[in-house]
């Protein structure tokens, strides 16, 4: 062991690339070159490609399957199909009823029927052809509120998940009382990498290699396993480049299905949907129908919040259970509200399977509990600020779940974060500033300006007793930091982020962020639920603390001191005699010192089932939101011309990420206020491309101001908490809310059309 | 697959002749689309990329000569924008920049969608598609060009070479709808081209019918109500601009689909075609 610094007095400070800075992405020059690998630029020179055999029908019989033409067809290597399943015919996230490959009857249009492997994309397309499938058509089950006594889509019935909250005094009355129904359609995540991967099957031993995009790599390793009858340890899952997730890679898509057709070939497989594909080949955000009625005193205090709540979850359970429990727990909004009265379901029809989308339920019950805020705002002539403000929610009150809000809760600060930026001017004559844009079509005496206000919360980490934990583990060694973690990085800037944990842990940026796998470490559980920084970046510092605290009890043994006087602060490990005062990282040569830890967060519980009390989370996240809007009334269409916000953020670890997050989430949030829909026509998509999914433009976008409220949360790494969720919030309600200041309408479903307000 | 790279219209004329199934590849805006999803795999393609005479256009005297592959973005940024402004304000709502640097009007009007932003315009400035193959050449208006949804009387083995229309001579407007604020398909659109020598109206629409739609009645009462002035055109009744719109609307004929519906387009195009008339007679 020698000591490097011995003797020396000069000193040198650790990089300004801690927390807390703008630190630009390790990858960022590599994605905006083109040079990044992502998922579909895997290669493998003996690969064969994968292509997936889906129902056109979203009801039907199979009568029968034929795969021996495709079989024929020179180039083709293998077609496989329920057949070929030898463990668990079935997966899912929380219940296992999705099959691999559908045997007997299929649920939804693109369900996976049988999957090809062959020499060339071409090969398997025609192959795809050549499969012959023999469907008995039946009548689907499409609307969502009469689908749970429908005829049963599934044997496990109608109804996945039902939660009732009764809070408080049942029968309360308010002086007022207002009511509204409202419906949310539903939201593609469209993330631009379209699922891909590869299954490499291991020389000789039966395991095997997938290279995937993903949030949640041990997950998806279970599942996998059990599907394919291996043993756990024997299914390999290793992170790909992925581009953007919002909740649609947290279930397993192609992973079976491309393992399967690499052992029947032992060759390994690569498969990649085509963005049509792609649409029918993951969950959505979950369509609602929301009823509310909502009691208050005549100077404008809550006395009551009631509501209805269907959610429509297509065939398979995939995230549904949890996506309901968050639906009713959040129905009544950032607000205090003593008594409640909840009914909330999610049920099955043949509509394209539903799950996880950024948000998870509290996004279409913010769009419920907002718009009926500003129709109890109107009927007291009140205005919506104030009546928000008065009801916002503070540390210390209690939410309709029972549960003491014992996080920080900046709900206030955020309303007027939002609100006290200047309103925006007028907008010039430029086409491009007015609704309509490009097609010219406005006429300035038909477009009115209008201002809305929301104000949403969730929670972030998994809630409701379900077991949330991820690992990590940091090498220190000769001035090298080499950290491991599990956690799928979708962009979010997880890998910039940890990054920075151990620049202000151990005071160097020579730091290298291992590959996420399975083989390496344990679960870091999901990139989801706004839970990766507040997680798995605790766990990286907990690591690299414990790594420090190694080194300063080396450096008080080699320098014969007591462990007491030596102090680590900032990336500096310092003597009390100033003896020694270096950086962590290079205070002890040829020492390998490591730390491996597994991070839990505190206990959470389940809802009761009879009335939805429990303490079932573990910390909660606000944003307050903002909207301009200009409407041409006569025509129906809508330019966003500003969103203000405020949110709450514990401590921004990256301001520069955790704006391109806020931007990103507003930009999703006015898509779904006044454009993106997938389209249903009895259960058939009807616009499964980005020329008829329509994504905000740059044009569409509007200007976005943020105030960042930074109350550090306990818990969180460096007081940080989870950002990623929030400003899809009420970025649509205030939208919403704005549009409907413009027009008078009530405008009761977003996304918005323009027939909706040409013709409302 | 075979592609083929001629360099003049002799050549790629032979070369449709001697394989009239060949695919017609200029800007690949529409073809490669259906050639990625598979909804056409062409044996053979024949690019005009190199054909330069193709990509040309030219003003004599009052008529436009437009080569039938000049890009979108070369109409809105050059002399063709003065001489044909209803073209340009088509043109700017074609898609993204990557699509209006590529994309023609020849492709436009090959591919005969009822949503094909030039169209309209075309359609009312009564241009004319030169058509030819090793046959010769032959000429036909926009209107009969395109018989149906994306369906047109060109021979497989015709080439649009150019299309002509006059100089623009009066206001020009070309207005479309879509729920978005830029790149989208259109929901409805309409063409405005006033011709103030003639004293005439055309007023064409987009996305409400099968094929390129006309609207005669609405014409003649524009026309018989402008007062014609030769320092410019003035509508002195306004009512006279709700009943343009309202008889502009009477000719569509929309359908409901995933992108709108009927009722909602009608009611676009009455508002589009007022505007559009409100805007001619008081610039």
């Amino acid at each position: 062991m020698t000591d490097t610094s011995a003797g020396s007095t000069t000193t040198i400070n650790p990089p300004a690339t801690g927390v807390g800075n703008s630190v630009d992405r390790p990858d960022a020059s590599a994605k905006v070159l083109g040079s990044f690998e992502f998922s579909n630029d895997l290669n493998h020179e003996r690969m064969l490609w994968g292509a997936t055999i889906r129902s056109p029908h979203p009801s039907a019989r199979i009568v029968s399957i034929n795969v021996a033409p495709a079989l024929a067809i020179p180039g083709v290597a293998a077609v496989v199909t329920h057949h070929d399943v030898p463990g668990s015919p079935v997966y899912g996230l929380i219940s296992h009823d999705q099959p691999v490959f559908a045997s007997d009857v299929v649920r939804y249009q693109g369900e996976p029927v049988a999957a090809v492997a062959a020499d060339h994309p071409d090969t398997c397309r025609r192959a795809m052809v050549a499969v012959e499938v023999v469907y008995e058509v039946t009548e689907p089950v499409v609307d969502l509120l009469t689908a749970a006594t429908a005829k049963p889509v599934h044997p496990d019935g109608n109804v996945v998940r039902r939660v009732p909250i009764r809070f408080g005094d049942v029968d309360a009355v308010g002086d007022i009382v207002v009511e509204g129904t409202y419906e949310m359609g539903m939201q593609d995540q469209a993330f631009m990498g379209p699922e891909s991967g590869m299954a490499v099957p291991a020389a000789g031993d039966g395991s095997i290699d997938l290279y995937v995009a993903t949030q949640w790599l041990h997950e998806d390793r279970d599942q996998v396993a059990d599907c394919l009858g291996l043993a756990r340890d024997d299914v390999r899952i290793h992170l790909a480049g992925t581009g953007g997730a919002f909740g649609a890679r947290e279930d397993v898509s192609f992973h079976v299905h491309a393992c399967l057709l690499a052992q029947h070939t032992n060759r390994p497989v690569k498969m990649q949907y085509r963005r049509d594909e792609s649409f029918l080949g993951h969950v959505h955000r979950h369509p609602a129908h929301m009823t509310y009625r909502h009691h208050a005193t005549n100077d404008g205090r809550l006395v009551k919040v009631e509501c209805d709540i269907v959610l429509d979850g297509g065939a398979y359970a995939s995230s549904s259970f949890a996506v309901c429990g968050n639906a009713a727990r959040f129905a009544a909004g950032p607000y205090k509200v003593p008594n409640a009265v909840v009914n909330a379901s999610v049920v099955r029809t043949n509509n394209p399977p539903c799950g996880a989308m950024r948000g998870f339920g509290a996004v279409q019950v913010c769009f419920g509990h907002e718009a009926q805020m500003d129709k109890l705002a109107a009927a007291l002539d009140m205005d919506p600020l104030e009546i928000r403000l008065l009801n916002a929610l503070e540390t210390g009150d209690r939410l309709i779940t029972g549960q003491i809000l014992d996080g920080v809760a900046p709900v206030r600060e955020c309303i007027e974060a939002a609100a006290a930026f200047p309103l925006p001017p007028i907008s010039g004559n430029d086409v491009f500033d007015q609704p309509g844009g490009a097609g010219r079509t406005a006429d300035p005496l038909a477009v009115r300006r209008g201002v809305g206000f929301a104000v949403g919360f969730k929670n972030a980490a998994f809630a409701e007793g379900f077991v949330d934990d991820t690992h990590a583990r940091c090498r220190l060694e000769n001035g090298q930091v080499t950290l491991w973690c599990a956690a799928a990085e979708v962009g979010q800037g997880f890998v910039t982020i940890v990054r920075q944990i151990a620049v202000s842990t151990l005071g160097t940026d020579r730091v290298e962020l291992m590959r996420a796998s399975t083989a390496d470490i344990g679960s870091a559980g999901s990139t989801s639920a706004s839970r990766q920084t507040y997680m798995s970046g605790a766990a990286v510092l907990k690591a690299c603390e414990e790594v420090a605290e190694q080194v300063r009890l080396a450096i008080a043994a080699t320098h014969d001191v007591a462990p007491e006087l030596v102090t680590i602060e900032g990336g500096r490990a310092r003597t009390i005699d100033g003896r020694v005062d270096v950086i962590v990282a290079d205070a002890i040569a040829d020492v390998r010192f490591e730390a491996e830890l597994r991070h839990m967060h505190r206990e959470t519980y389940p809802l009761d089932e009879e009335t939805g009390q429990g303490d079932c989370d573990v910390t909660w996240i606000f944003a307050a939101h903002r909207a301009v809007v200009d409407v041409d009334v006569e025509l129906g269409l809508v330019k966003v011309v500003e969103v203000t916000t405020g949110q709450d953020v514990g401590v921004a670890l990256n301001p520069l990420h955790v704006i391109g997050q806020i931007e990103g989430g507003i930009s999703q949030g006015v898509g779904l206020a006044v454009m993106e829909e997938i389209i249903t026509d009895v259960g058939l998509v009807r616009n499964p491309s980005f020329t008829d999914y329509l994504l905000p433009t740059m044009v569409d976008m509007p200007d976005v101001r943020i105030t960042l409220i930074e109350q550090p949360e306990e818990g969180g790494p460096f007081g940080a908490k989870g950002v990623g969720e929030t400003p899809s919030l009420s970025s649509t309600p205030a939208v919403a809310a704005a549009v409907r200041a413009a027009t008078g309408l009530e405008l009761t479903r977003v996304p918005i059309k323009p027939q909706d307000i040409a013709l409302g | 697959m075979t592609v083929s790279m001629p360099s003049s219209v002799d050549e790629t004329l032979r070369l449709l002749s001697d394989d009239p199934a060949a695919t017609i590849l200029a800007g690949g805006t529409d073809a490669m689309v259906e050639i990625n999803y598979e909804h056409r795999r062409p044996a053979s393609v024949v690019s005009l990329r190199r054909v330069n005479e193709l990509a040309t256009w030219s003003i004599d005297g009052g008529t436009v000569r437009l080569g039938a592959t000049v890009p979108y973005v070369e109409i809105m940024n050059s002399e063709l924008a003065a001489a044909s402004p209803g073209l340009a304000q088509a043109s700017r709502t074609v898609g993204s920049s990557q699509i209006r640097n590529t994309g023609t009007v020849g492709g436009n009007l090959a591919t005969g969608s009822p949503a094909g932003d030039t169209i309209p315009v075309l359609a009312a400035l009564d241009a004319i598609v030169e058509i030819a193959s090793v046959r010769g050449i032959r000429e036909v208006a926009v209107v009969d060009l395109i018989v149906g949804v994306k369906r047109t009387v060109l021979e497989p083995d015709e080439l649009i070479v150019a299309i002509r229309f006059p100089v623009a001579s009066g206001p020009q407007e070309f207005l479309k709808i879509g729920p978005r604020n830029a790149m989208v398909i259109s929901v409805a659109s309409c063409a405005l081209v006033i011709n103030q020598a003639e004293r005439s109206v055309a007023c064409a629409l987009g996305s409400v019918s099968p094929a390129p739609l006309r609207c005669g009645d609405a014409e003649e009462f524009a026309a018989a109500n402008i007062d014609w002035t030769s320092d410019g055109i003035r509508i002195t009744d306004p009512r006279t601009l709700e009943t343009f719109g309202s008889m502009v609307a009477d000719a569509a004929s929309p359908i409901d689909d995933h992108r709108s519906t009927a009722a909602y387009r009608k009611h676009g195009i009455a508002v589009m075609a007022r505007r559009a008339l409100t805007r001619a007679t008081t610039s």
